[in-house]
């Protein structure tokens, strides 16, 4: 009698890696938006300025998440 | 003549009667798992579910195959948004009134957003001017190559292949060197920007290598990076969602009808999501590069 495969799973170890690449990034931003909002709310009048700030952050955060995806294209 | 257990012919009827219930069930129970598996292994046999891989964004050449000329979809569709991009806002200047129609008052809208909301806001009132062609231009041309991923019949995004980002990238990084070059000079916009006053010397070993690595590697790489791989994550998302649709509608069977209807649901949510993403990625672009122009302006 032959064996009847329930499950498998194929692909790329490096799915597996850019997943965790993310979760610092995540946090991150998560970090950003929340605290402009909170600084947005006690002082709605820089709201503008708070925003270009937090692109900026962003920009910087995000970056890991990105080199993560290219990472992940790159060694596979 | 042997007596074999397992051949049902040779049994008494109560007994046959068991065996065959038993291998039915069996069998059902076989085919269950079976469908089971089908249906997890569906994505790796080629039938059933059509899964998006990188080959969606390297479509079979149209024209000049084997040149660097090499045309196809993606560059077709590049060449098209470019075109009604131009003709659009070539017909509202020529037709530009003092009280604006419908039309101008929503490109006025655009225009007026990209001037105030990014370039003022940012670079301020005085030093915004000679910047606000550039931003403009990148603002609506990243917006017209990137909502092109969600039309009907071109539904790819030109920005999903990093050619275009990286141009655009490419452009922003001059935009920022030569702004720190007109406002402190070569050897000052090098001296302010890999050296920030008020910091002890010691610190500089340290701090001049990241300074060249985030400001001349990190900041065009990660515009190229953000732009194209926000556009490829769209449009696999909506190639998966579609083909799932198809699948659950048309292959699976009545059963499964169900299914499909979350999946529709789910990739006309992602449609709409994607049509803000198009805009907010054209925004965040133009706004970093209005920020970067900033940052090498202003003295540290």
């Amino acid at each position: 009698m032959d064996s009847t495969i329930l499950a498998q799973v194929t692909g790329n170890i490096a799915t597996i890696g850019y997943g965790l690449a993310t979760l610092g990034p995540a946090l991150g931003i998560g970090m950003l938006v929340a605290k402009t909002q909170e600084s947005t709310a006690r002082q709605p009048e820089v709201a503008g300025q708070l925003r270009i700030n937090m692109f900026i952050g962003m920009a910087l955060v995000e970056a890991l998440g990105l080199i993560g995806l290219v990472a992940g294209l790159m060694f596979s | 003549m042997g007596y074999d257990f397992r051949d049902p012919h040779q049994l008494g009827p109560t007994t046959r009667c068991l065996w065959r219930a038993r291998a039915a069930d069996d069998l059902g129970e076989c085919a269950l798992i079976t469908a089971a598996t089908d249906l997890l292994l569906a994505a790796g046999e080629g039938g059933g579910i059509h899964i998006p891989t990188m080959d969606e964004f390297f479509p079979p050449a149209i024209a000049f195959e084997g040149t660097i000329f090499e045309f196809n979809r993606v560059t077709f569709v590049r060449i098209l948004a470019t075109v009604v991009l131009c003709v659009v806002f070539w017909i509202l200047a020529n037709r530009a009134r003092l009280v604006p129609g419908r039309a101008q008052s929503i490109a006025e809208m655009g225009l007026d957003f990209v001037r105030v909301n990014i370039a003022e806001e940012v670079l301020g009132k005085n030093h915004a001017r000679p910047y606000v062609p550039l931003l403009t231009t990148m603002f609506f041309a990243i917006f017209a190559l990137n909502i092109t991923g969600v039309l009907p019949l071109l539904n790819i995004s030109s920005n999903s292949v990093v050619a275009v980002p990286l141009l655009l990238a490419v452009a922003s990084f001059v935009a920022f060197i030569v702004a720190g070059i007109r406002a402190h000079g070569v050897f000052g916009y090098v001296r302010t920007t890999l050296f920030p006053s008020g910091v002890p010397w010691p610190l500089y070993f340290i701090l001049a290598p990241i300074e060249v690595l985030s400001t001349f590697i990190l900041r065009p790489a990660t515009l190229t990076i953000r732009l194209m791989s926000n556009m490829l994550a769209g449009h696999l998302l909506l190639v998966l969602f579609f083909a799932m649709t198809h699948y659950f509608f048309v292959e699976a069977g009545p059963a499964f009808a169900a299914v499909g209807v979350v999946t529709f649901g789910a990739s006309i949510a992602f449609t709409v999501f994607e049509i803000f993403i198009s805009a907010l990625q054209a925004y965040i672009f133009t706004l970093l590069t209005a920020v970067y122009i900033n940052l090498s302006q202003e003295a540290h």
